[in-house]
């Protein structure tokens, strides 16, 4: 009923030998996750070369931001506000179901204005005030590309490397190839906010931090705001955390005297499970209560921070999870999907986010973990630069654009106060330095110290990996 | 090690078991059969390839390995010589040098792949401990056993065995009066007897059905983004009943393919078809049709190969497969088969969410039929009552309008579409059916004055469900009316409309939509098809109209739902004065009492129909929608246009065989087909075993791995295709072989050289999957609810992570069942894809969006948590704890019972000292704080009865607790 990993073997062997012959005390200091890691897989040691990053922080910006009211400069447009954007433009790029209908492709210009930050002089919008200060600390990459033109299939192909289901999530595949720094924590950690304003929220799917056709292990763990962080977590009532350390005493001996008997290596790794278990207990509550950080911090996330569940505190729970050696934190926002109103809505979207971003990645700055992290926010594709709807002067609405969008880097390894690729004057077409998902996913794997072509898994007689078949390492970002 | 080979290297080197992997692994991917990325012209794939002569040089010189240039390349120092290249991070080990060296050196013989050459079964081998083989498949264990030098593993106790075969039979534990009758049973057939019980039980369809589910990748909801409710758990029952009537696996497979094709089918067979229709549908607003109706078509494909192939025929979508002989043409000739369901391509977002996309069926529901046909006739009474009353001399006011139906002269479908008129004075539509459509009409007016236009839309048979639409389902959305008058060509007179009335509007799409400025919303009318329907578009004000003018009359339907145009339709205009307000009158004077009694009833009725549960079914179209190869499997980059056909590289479809899924469903268990028996025997072998004598159960490609024991498997191949398809003999023959009976303790030989035991020298001892866990902590608690199949069930879940996930909306918060909901087995759990339950998840389950053929095992940590804090496990470790309590009055016998009740065997000395301890120090502690003992005691909803001593019933659920999270108890012994 189950495929064979390749990680058990070496573990089982390992693991077999051991508990004949070592026995189980000698046995515990032995089982360090971080032997598991996938060196025997790939068929070169993990990492591959020296890493530049330990740790990445993904902001994930669900429904896919506009890149015209954010990073994308077009000074241009407001002298052809209701043109219709020329077709020369658009050749043959499909429409979706939304726009294909309606008789005109109306421009419609940022209604937000954009000024020059940092050294750089990086062009930025007015609702990004809080990113704006850290201009010389982000690389933005103005020319991200994908062939998804609908939400899932769209952010499963960044999520995966695949547009269609059943692939392992990014996360997925760096907790195989790397496994975990922290014993007490799982490596792979995902969290949802919802808006806090009235905005299109597209729906998120378990999946998106899968993995796959890899172990159940390698999935990420959700962390929710509510009583329980992760599921399952408390004991349940009447049971005190020393009647729970009492019970796993006793399970641990019963499960000896199994593993006695029958002398199975999963017997073990089933006790350690436990173990592990009961540290989550102990680490997790710890790590997801924030009402002891100063003041200050709070001030930093801004307004949303004391609200459980909401980006900012999830911003604040990533710097925490960093600390703590979580190897991929990824944070899930809803809520950028504006096919109308969009002034309006993105303005929310920028309130909910801009000001915790920036305070997560000064303060990872100011503790010396942005040395080695790599934060990437961005969403799944980019919006047209034309009108969804009706067009006036302060209100328009933009559909799926996946031929250009915008996302910016930072930290481990990434060139500070950069701006790679240009778009056409209408934000449609890429002009110079087009990076595709795929190469987004293998640069991000080359800092971790990943060749994106040799961290593989074979599966259906396939040896699969993030990147497909595709993907280059952006030098051009490189620090 | 190496010396072992070496010294077996002196026998012939086989190309299938030796030379195939490696080159396949090394070589194919740019020397194979793509000739897409066939670099220099070489192909190693075949004998002709690898000898052909290439500028003097050839890869392969049979007999002559100096000569060889495969053999220069592997060895090359060079790095811009040596293959594989560096790049590809591929190497060749001294190892397999040595087995390619040899091969060339016998002739470099290919052989066609072990998988395509019919399984034809083997004498029994001869073994030399004779009186240990219980049956054929002991003796081909036994024998490479021998050879191996290893010695089978002493049969397992009675206490394991009956635990064992309960579990992989029924999913369940054995009772204890069950494990009881077993030890006093020492007739020789006791374990036989307990088999074919095992067998006869209902549990055996729930337990053989989950692996299914997972290859046919079942679920309640569409998947995708939006994610809403689907029903097709009548298909769910279908399996479960399949098995336990133990359906031929022939008639099983042609059943679930092709069972509307049947002559005659019953409404089972028809049901079964829903195993095609557990593909994905896509709600998401404004998606392009065409693109997911090659998913959907695709995925069919894909997933009938995978299951019963075991071929990876997906990776053809793109290019000609890497390893295998399999082409995009053979992948978009099997789409073929499937692409010809009257299917939406998006999803219907604004239907109800009891709506099931087409095709479906509705079950037999007589008890609400009834009950229909009865509010009908009392319909029909009130109307005729009504007809009746109409005929006596009126009041003036409340005259039905007088029409006058337009006679076009000029009938235009901007689609090409054929539009003919009917002699009633209607427009039929058929032919061309394109995702949108405008008509345009011209007739001449014979009034003087217009006040408004009526449409009819009408039924006829021609139509899908019979109108008025031509969408797969029968509904139409009329976006836009618009009307024109001219006296001349020169003066077009666009007419306003100001009101619009119709008797009947679907939710969401009321007929006021028809003529609202947005060009994509308009007038439908779901559920009601099949029916006339009629609605009335009034003008601003009368206009009048020369003699001899014209009207022009477009109807648009632009709506995102594609084909949903009017079929048949009939215009008719009125010159009644002030129609605005004589409609409004109208309405108004109907709104009658018996008016109100009909409106009433047929409001009933419609939420009697939308009771009568559906399911999803396969059908065909009359003409079949044509089928291309996709260039780069790009949706709309259609090549060559292709027939339905199975791959070229297998036996072909014998001639009087229809080129349909019927067809396809006796060519895939026919004689001649190399695959499907040993494709299914291994997989059931997996199930029963833990590992496929292939072990990549899901690829018997040349990438796949080769069979441990490929005589054994053929053997099991031959006997099952031979002998009827016949599951449960199939099955009873692996549980009643001695090597199924051995015990599985590791040695530490065996973990040394066999790990994985591929070589069967012990039982395997498998983690059980996900549902049977929980299965069995319900069914020792005494929790289970014992009812068989039906919709599915909500039992508990962590609360707020539907509400953190989906859209937003009625199926997007999780609403817990109640009573014996919450205790049903696990395979009745709704599963929604998107947020499959998460206890289920962190066991390794499968999304369900695409066909699983093996689930990947692991442990972690969130398993531990779920197993010592969902309240599932609270609850049944309570209830668990009142048997203990009721089983005795002694402790340790309590103890002793709730230990055996999960683990089928007596605690030894050491493990009763462990409970023992366990349960003093849980009494004390509950004794010493009875509010937590309360607490502990409430967790579930389903109380348990006061008259026991709460520390005491919290103590022994303390320890029950503990037990249900042993690994024994979650593991198969």
């Amino acid at each position: 009923m189950h495929s064979f990993d390749p990680l058990n073997v070496t573990r089982r062997q390992f693991l077999g030998k051991a508990s004949l012959g070592i026995g189980s005390a000698a046995l515990a200091s032995l089982l360090n996750p971080r032997l598991f890691a996938a060196s025997s897989t790939s068929g070169s040691p993990l990492p591959h070369f020296a890493p530049k990053a330990k740790r990445v922080i993904w902001l994930t910006q669900a429904g896919a931001p506009s890149q015209l009211e954010t990073f994308d400069y077009k000074p241009g447009l407001a002298a052809m506000f209701d043109k219709d954007m020329p077709a020369s433009v658009r050749g043959d790029q499909r429409l979706t179901g939304f726009t294909s209908g309606q008789g005109r492709l109306p421009i419609a210009p940022s209604v937000y204005k954009f000024s020059q930050h940092g050294q750089s002089g990086m062009w930025l919008s007015e609702l990004l005030p809080h990113t704006a200060k850290l201009a010389d600390e982000i690389c933005v990459i103005r020319s991200m590309h994908t062939e998804a033109i609908n939400h899932d299939p769209a952010m499963t192909l960044i999520q995966t490397g695949h547009m269609n289901g059943g692939r392992p999530s990014f996360g997925a595949w760096v907790s195989y190839g790397l496994g975990t720094m922290n014993e007490n924590l799982p490596s792979f950690v995902a969290m949802v906010s919802r808006p806090s304003g009235k905005t299109n929220a597209q729906p998120l799917h378990e999946r998106m931090w899968g993995s796959g056709f890899l172990p159940a292990k390698y999935q990420g763990v959700r962390f929710n705001s509510g009583k329980d962080p992760v599921l399952f977590l408390n004991d349940p009532p009447g049971v005190t955390s020393a009647r729970r350390r009492a019970m796993l005493d006793d399970l641990g001996e019963l499960n000896r005297i199994t593993l006695d008997d029958y002398q199975d290596p999963e017997t073990q790794n089933r006790i350690d499970q436990f173990e592990m278990a009961f540290r989550m207990q102990a680490s997790v509550p710890e790590l997801s209560d924030i009402s002891h950080e100063p003041e200050k911090v709070f001030e930093a996330y801004g307004p949303e921070s004391k609200k459980p569940g909401s980006f900012a505190a999830n911003c604040i729970l990533a710097r925490r999870l960093a600390e703590r050696g979580v190897r991929f934190i990824q944070l899930y926002h809803r809520g950028w999907d504006q096919h109308d109103n969009l002034p309006s809505q993105i303005k929310s979207q920028c309130y909910d986010t801009d000001q915790p971003s920036a305070a997560l990645l000064m303060e990872l700055k100011e503790r010396g973990l942005l040395e080695d992290t790599l934060v990437i926010w961005g969403g799944e594709f980019g919006r047209t630069v034309f009108s969804q709807g009706k067009l006036t002067a302060d209100n328009y609405g933009r559909d799926h654009h996946p031929r250009c969008f915008s996302i910016w880097m930072a930290g481990a390894g990434i060139k500070r106060g950069h701006v790679l690729g240009e778009t056409d004057e209408f934000s449609y077409n890429i002009i110079t330095d087009p990076v595709h998902i795929h190469d987004l996913n293998a640069t991000a794997l080359h800092l971790l110290g990943i060749d994106h072509t040799r961290l593989t898994h074979r599966f259906q007689g396939r040896d699969f990996r993030l990147t497909d078949v595709h993907g280059h390492v952006i030098g051009k970002i490189l620090a | 090690m190496l010396a072992m080979i070496l010294a077996k290297g002196e026998k012939a080197v086989s190309y299938n078991n030796d030379i195939r992997p490696i080159l396949s692994d090394n070589c194919f991917a740019c020397h194979g059969f793509d000739p897409e990325t066939r670099e220099a012209g070489l192909r190693l794939d075949t004998f002709e390839g690898a000898t052909a002569d290439n500028d003097g040089v050839a890869a392969v010189v049979p007999g002559d390995v100096r000569n060889s240039a495969l053999w220069a390349r592997i060895n090359s120092a060079d790095p811009d010589e040596v293959m594989p290249p560096p790049k590809t991070h591929k190497t060749i080990s001294e190892e397999q040098k040595l087995k390619l060296r040899r091969w060339i050196e016998q002739g470099a013989p290919y052989e066609k792949h072990w998988s395509y050459v019919s399984p034809a079964a083997s004498a029994l081998p001869a073994v030399k401990q004779t009186d240990w083989p219980r049956n054929p498949i002991d003796h081909f264990v036994l024998s490479q056993l021998d050879e191996k030098g290893l010695k089978p593993t002493p049969e397992a106790s009675k206490e394991a065995l009956i635990r064992r075969v309960t579990l992989d039979l029924t999913g369940l534990p054995p009772t204890l009066s069950e494990i009881d009758a077993f030890l006093a049973d020492t007739s020789p057939d006791a374990y036989e007897k307990i088999v074919d019980r095992l067998l006869a039980s209902p549990h055996y369809g729930e337990r053989m059905a989950v692996d299914w589910l997972d290859a046919a990748r079942y679920a309640d909801t569409n998947g995708f983004q939006v994610d809403r409710d689907r029903e097709i758990w009548a298909w769910r029952d279908w399996v479960i009943g399949a098995f336990n009537r133990n359906l031929p696996f022939d008639q099983f497979t042609i059943e679930q393919l092709a069972g509307d094709l049947l002559p005659n089918p019953t409404i089972d067979q028809i049901i079964a078809t829903g195993f095609n229709r557990n593909t994905m549908l896509n709600e998401e607003g404004a998606i392009d049709p065409e693109e997911f109706l090659n998913e959907y078509a695709s995925d069919r494909a894909e997933t009938t190969v995978a299951v019963w192939l075991a071929q990876t025929l997906n990776c053809c979508r793109c290019h000609d497969h890497k390893y295998d002989p399999l082409t995009a043409r053979d992948f978009y000739s099997m789409k073929a088969f499937f692409n010809n369901v009257p299917e939406l391509g998006a999803g219907n977002y604004g239907a109800s969410i009891r709506v099931n996309s087409p095709p479906q069926i509705k079950l037999p529901a007589p008890e609400i039929e009834a009950e229909i046909a009865k509010l009908r006739a009392e319909i029909l009474q009130l109307e005729n009552a009504s007809a009746e009353a109409a005929k006596a001399p009126q009041d003036q006011s409340a005259s039905t309008l007088v029409w006058t139906t337009l006679a076009p002269t000029a009938l235009q479908s901007a689609s090409g579409a054929a539009l003919t008129i009917q002699p009633d004075g209607a427009v039929l539509a058929s032919g061309e059916n394109p995702a949108q459509e405008t008509y345009t009409l011209t007739a001449p007016v014979t009034l003087g004055t217009i006040s408004a236009i009526r449409v009819e839309a009408l039924p006829d048979d021609s139509l899908p469900a019979r109108g008025p639409g031509r969408a797969v389902n029968g509904n139409f959305v009329m976006t836009d009316v618009r009307m024109a008058v001219n006296p001349s060509a020169a003066a077009v007179r666009p007419v306003a409309f100001n009101a619009a009335v119709a008797a009947f509007s679907q939710e969401q799409f009321p007929v006021a939509h028809a003529i609202d400025a947005d060009q994509s919303s308009g007038w439908a009318i779901l559920p009601e098809l099949g029916k006339p329907h009629a609605a009335v578009f009034a003008l601003d004000a009368p206009i009048t109209v020369e003699p001899g003018s014209t009207v022009h009359v477009t109807l648009s339907f632009h709506s995102p739902h594609a084909n949903h145009q009017l079929g048949r339709f009939r215009l008719s205009l009125t010159d009644a004065p002030s129609a605005a307000t004589t409609i409004v009158n109208q309405l108004a004077s109907t709104n009658s009492q018996a008016a109100d009694q009909i409106a009433a009833l047929k409001k009933k009725i419609g939420e009697l129909e939308l009771s009568i549960p559906t399911t999803l079914v396969m059908a065909e179209m009359p003409q079949p929608r044509p089928t291309f190869i996709l260039t780069r499997g790009a949706f709309n980059q259609p090549a060559e246009k292709v027939e339905p056909a199975t791959p070229a590289v297998l036996p072909p479809m014998a001639a009087d065989l229809p080129r349909n899924r019927l067809g396809l469903a006796k060519w895939l268990v026919s004689p001649e087909n190399p695959l499907t028996a040993r494709v299914t025997v291994n997989r059931f072998w997996q199930q029963v075993f833990g590992y496929g004598l292939v072990k990549t159960s899901e690829d018997f490609g040349s990438q796949g791995d080769s069979p441990s024991h490929p005589e054994l498997l053929d053997w099991l191949a031959t006997d099952f295709s031979t002998k009827g398809w016949d599951v449960k003999r199939l099955m009873k023959l692996m549980v009643t072989s001695a090597t199924y009976r051995q015990g599985a303790a590791f040695t530490a030989e065996l973990i040394e050289t066999d790990p994985e035991n591929r070589l069967l020298a012990r039982s395997g001892r498998n983690r059980l999957m996900g549902e049977f866990i929980r299965d069995q902590a319900l069914a020792v608690s005494g929790l289970l609810a014992d009812k068989l199949g039906g919709p599915p069930v909500k039992p508990y879940h962590p609360p707020g992570i539907y509400e953190q996930l989906t859209g937003g909306g009625t199926t997007d918060t999780y609403v817990p069942g109640a009573g014996e909901d919450l205790f049903r087995r696990s395979l009745y759990t709704y599963w929604k894809r998107s947020v499959p339950h998460p206890a289920m998840l962190s066991f390794g389950t499968p999304f369900r969006e695409v066909c699983s053929i093996q689930r990947p095992r692991s442990n972690t940590p969130l398993q531990a948590l779920n197993l010592m804090n969902d309240p599932t496990y609270v609850e049944a470790s309570r209830f668990l704890a009142v048997r203990m309590m009721e089983s005795s009055a002694d402790v340790p016998q309590r103890l002793a019972f709730g230990f055996r009740a999960a683990l089928a065997r007596v605690p030894r000395p050491a493990e009763m000292t462990i409970l023992e301890r366990a349960h003093q120090r849980a009494l004390a502690d509950f004794r010493a704080d009875p509010e937590a003992a309360k607490a502990l005691l409430a967790v579930g909803t389903k109380p348990a009865d006061p008259k026991y001593d709460a520390a005491e019933l919290a103590a022994l659920a303390s320890v029950a607790g503990t037990i249900l999270c042993m690994d024994e108890t979650v593991t198969k012994p």
